[in-house]
């Protein structure tokens, strides 16, 4: 049943039998090799490298956005259609620091007075979406525990709230977000390095894989080796087991409810700036990545979220480049084809 | 006979009775009594979307399968025969050619949505179709030189169904039932004469027959369907699947049924809505947002009653249209520039729609149709409590 059986299996034997058993217990891991395969073969080095750096980042993105609502499914069962309005409001809290009250320290050259203006950027982005996702989960989540039919219409009704409030506040029209100085450019790969030598990797991307990868450590942490992380683990297993020993697994969801929804609003303020313009429907468009994501990964699983998002911003860069027109066609046919393939998703958590 | 009709699902209640004869009677002799092509489109609209909500609650509302990808069949429905009459020219064949086309699409795109969805459990059906039809959205929105990309394209309709065919000469006779009722206030004497007003008939009228007759055939088709032995599997499995499954029903050939069926209702509309409307685009048949507005007019009419839809769409698109001027009305006592003008501004009333649905989804699951219907209960039995004993008793066995 759960991925624990596969230790009883015999060992496999032979080079085939043992890609076999590579294939079948690590899933996420062989798609990652076969794609990024078959597209270093389909175009020049040097096009892969700077692809691939930025199918990464634009993967720790959606992993910042993806990993709130896989984890509050996995825990409580509920599926959050407004995750993409908590994207929204995030990129906007994000351009007002950016934009209106720091907009001083980050019209500046100099990278320690840009950190000033971006730092505090992201952290109101993060508070705004989280306090906004407190309010929504007492308000309007907490009456349809446990009925997936009601949470789903009640969702979409909160998402259209939002975007609606969004409007209200920042007004209807896109706002341009303009990237502090020392956040744009790229590095220069020395000439002299092998293969890759001269190639332009963009400053902004690279901190987007490092703060995506920081998050995911974090998050792996947390999960893995705190009494929190235990819990949770227990609670996504079996919700009445955990509730039986005495916990207050309400709040624990609504910790981990809040979490995911600043994650959301700091993946958006991020997103922001990495586009560079944003409007209230940007959520929308996200949302279909954070949906593949979440299918791809299997429901619940944080790491499954990883691989998941690592693999979409792959395809996403890879295709786009290739062909740009069916970039959003091959994102969904990932998640088609992994769906025919493990109904259960790539590192399947709970039953569904 | 109304009996069979109406397949023994009367409305129950005297005040959806009397609200669902407005609007039928309305959109009947529609062309008649609101003039103006404001008003004309959005009885065109309503025909339209009954047919769409309709097929929408069948899934919705009877299985309880939530599916984003309804408007991707009713986008599909419009890009055929406007892709089709594009290629082939307008006349009856292309059409035929274009709405055989996109039914078999719709069929084997369904077929695959259901056998996806029957390998994982039901709310992954929600994500699923979520994310194929944003696939499609942006596969019909790239592919600029077969569907004119975000520009979209304009059909070209039939000469007898557009606006340059002419059957009668004579204009005929059409009485304005909003300018006589505001005319009974101002001017009494006058209202009646001032009401009339020259309807020139013309092929869009037309058009917009065959749309409400479809509209008609369709829900009492639907009605028929969901009080059979078929329907009554399908709220088996509503309510309880693993019993269903246990009775001996395939509940998964019954799902992707519906599945079907409703996809290929969808497109049916879809062809009516690139024929009345004669323009398509993606923001017009396929955006999310549209598929948001049918989920609410199927919720707020009443999901898992199909009179649910026909009011639902009566009573959404009549906001869309005019609650927009109600706001303005109020915007226009707040001061400019203030919140409070921001937040009724005639540009915010989904944002009031929004929080009438969340508070609808609350207070009254079953929607308008099913609240209407359990205050009619709810007399009922209270008039049979005055009732004498014995009578109460026999009415009961009698039911």
């Amino acid at each position: 049943m759960s991925a624990h059986d596969e230790i009883l299996e015999p060992r496999p034997e032979g080079v085939l039998g043992r890609f076999r058993a590579f294939r079948e217990n690590r899933p996420h891991l062989f798609l990652l090799v076969l794609m990024m395969l078959v597209a270093f073969f389909m175009m020049d080095p040097r096009t892969w490298v700077v692809l691939t750096i930025s199918g990464l980042a634009m993967g720790a993105m959606v992993f910042l956005m993806a990993s709130g609502m896989t984890l509050t499914f996995g825990l409580m069962n509920v599926l959050n259609l407004a995750h993409g309005a908590f994207i929204s409001l995030g990129a906007f809290a994000g351009a007002t620091v950016l934009v209106h009250w720091l907009d001083a320290s980050a019209g500046q050259s100099s990278l320690l007075a840009n950190l000033a203006a971006v730092v505090p950027a992201l952290g109101f982005a993060l508070a705004v979406a989280g306090l906004v996702g407190l309010l929504f989960e007492r308000l309007v989540i907490k009456p349809v525990y446990g009925d997936h039919l009601k949470q789903i219409l009640v969702t979409v009704g909160g998402s259209i709230i939002l975007m609606e409030l969004i409007h209200v506040i920042w007004g209807p029209n896109e706002i341009p977000v303009p990237r502090p100085d020392a956040l744009t450019g790229a590095f220069l790969v020395p000439e002299s390095w092998p293969v890759i030598g001269g190639v332009a990797l963009e400053k902004y991307r690279l901190i987007a894989v490092i703060l995506g990868l920081a998050v995911y450590g974090m998050m792996t942490w947390v999960i893995e080796h705190t009494r929190t992380g235990i819990l949770i683990r227990a609670g996504v297993e079996d919700q009445e087991m955990v509730e039986v020993h005495g916990y207050r697994i309400r709040l624990l969801f609504l910790g981990v409810f809040v979490a995911g929804s600043a994650l959301a609003g700091l993946g958006g303020a991020m997103w922001a700036m990495y586009r560079e313009i944003i409007t209230a429907h940007m959520g929308d468009e996200l949302m279909i990545s954070v949906i593949v994501v979440i299918i791809l990964g299997g429901l619940g699983s944080i790491k499954g979220c990883f691989y998941g998002a690592v693999l979409v911003g792959l395809i996403n860069l890879y295709v786009g480049y290739l062909e740009p027109r069916l970039a959003a066609v091959a994102t969904v046919g990932l998640m088609v084809g992994v769906l025919m393939w493990r109904p259960q998703g790539l590192i399947p958590v709970i039953k569904v | 006979m109304m009996q069979r009709l109406l397949s023994g699902d009367y409305p129950r209640s005297r005040a959806l009775t009397a609200l669902l004869l407005i609007i039928g009677v309305s959109l009947a002799l529609g062309p008649f009594l609101f003039p103006g092509v404001r008003a004309f489109s959005m009885l065109g609209m309503i025909c339209v979307f009954i047919i769409v909500v309709a097929s929408y609650d069948l899934m919705l509302g009877y299985t309880h399968i939530v599916s984003f990808a309804h408007t991707m069949f009713f986008g599909i429905g419009a890009y055929g025969v406007a892709m089709a009459t594009d290629a082939f020219g307008s006349g009856y064949g292309a059409l035929l050619i274009g709405i055989g086309g996109a039914l078999l699409l719709s069929v084997l795109l369904s077929l695959l949505l259901g056998l996806l969805s029957l390998r994982v459990k039901a709310i992954f059906f929600a994500l699923v179709t979520l994310a194929v039809a944003f696939a499609f959205l942006s596969l019909v929105t790239q592919l600029y030189n077969l569907t004119g990309g975000e520009d979209g394209l304009a059909m070209r309709v039939p000469r007898e169904l557009g606006p340059a065919f002419r059957p009668f000469d004579e204009p005929w006779v059409g009485f304005d039932l909003v300018g006589f009722f505001t005319g009974l206030f101002s001017d009494p004497a006058g209202a009646f004469q001032n009401a009339l007003f020259d309807v020139r008939v013309s092929g869009k009228h037309l058009m917009y027959y065959v749309a409400f007759v479809s509209a008609v055939l369709v829900f009492l088709f639907l009605l028929r369907m969901v009080n059979s032995p078929f329907g009554r599997v399908l709220q088996a499995i509503r309510e309880n699947e693993f019993r269903a499954q246990a009775l001996g029903y395939r509940t998964v050939f019954y799902r992707t049924a519906v599945v079907i069926v409703s996809a290929l209702l969808a497109t049916l509309a879809g062809v009516l809505f690139a024929l009345i409307n004669r323009y398509v685009n993606p923001e017009n048949t396929l955006n999310f947002e549209l598929m948001v507005f049918i989920l609410l007019m199927c919720v707020i009419g009443g999901m898992g009653t199909l009179y649910g839809a026909v009011v639902g769409t009566a009573v959404f698109l009549l906001a869309q249209n005019y609650l927009q001027d109600l706001l303005k009305l109020l915007a226009g006592g707040a001061e400019p520039g203030s919140l409070l003008e921001h937040l009724v501004g005639p540009d915010r009333w989904l944002l009031w729609f929004g929080l009438l649905f969340v508070l609808s989804v609350y207070f009254f699951p079953t929607g308008i149709v099913g609240q209407l219907r359990l205050w009619a209960a709810r007399r009922r039995q209270r008039r049979a409590a005055r009732r004498p004993v014995a009578d109460q008793g026999e009415q009961h066995h009698a039911s």
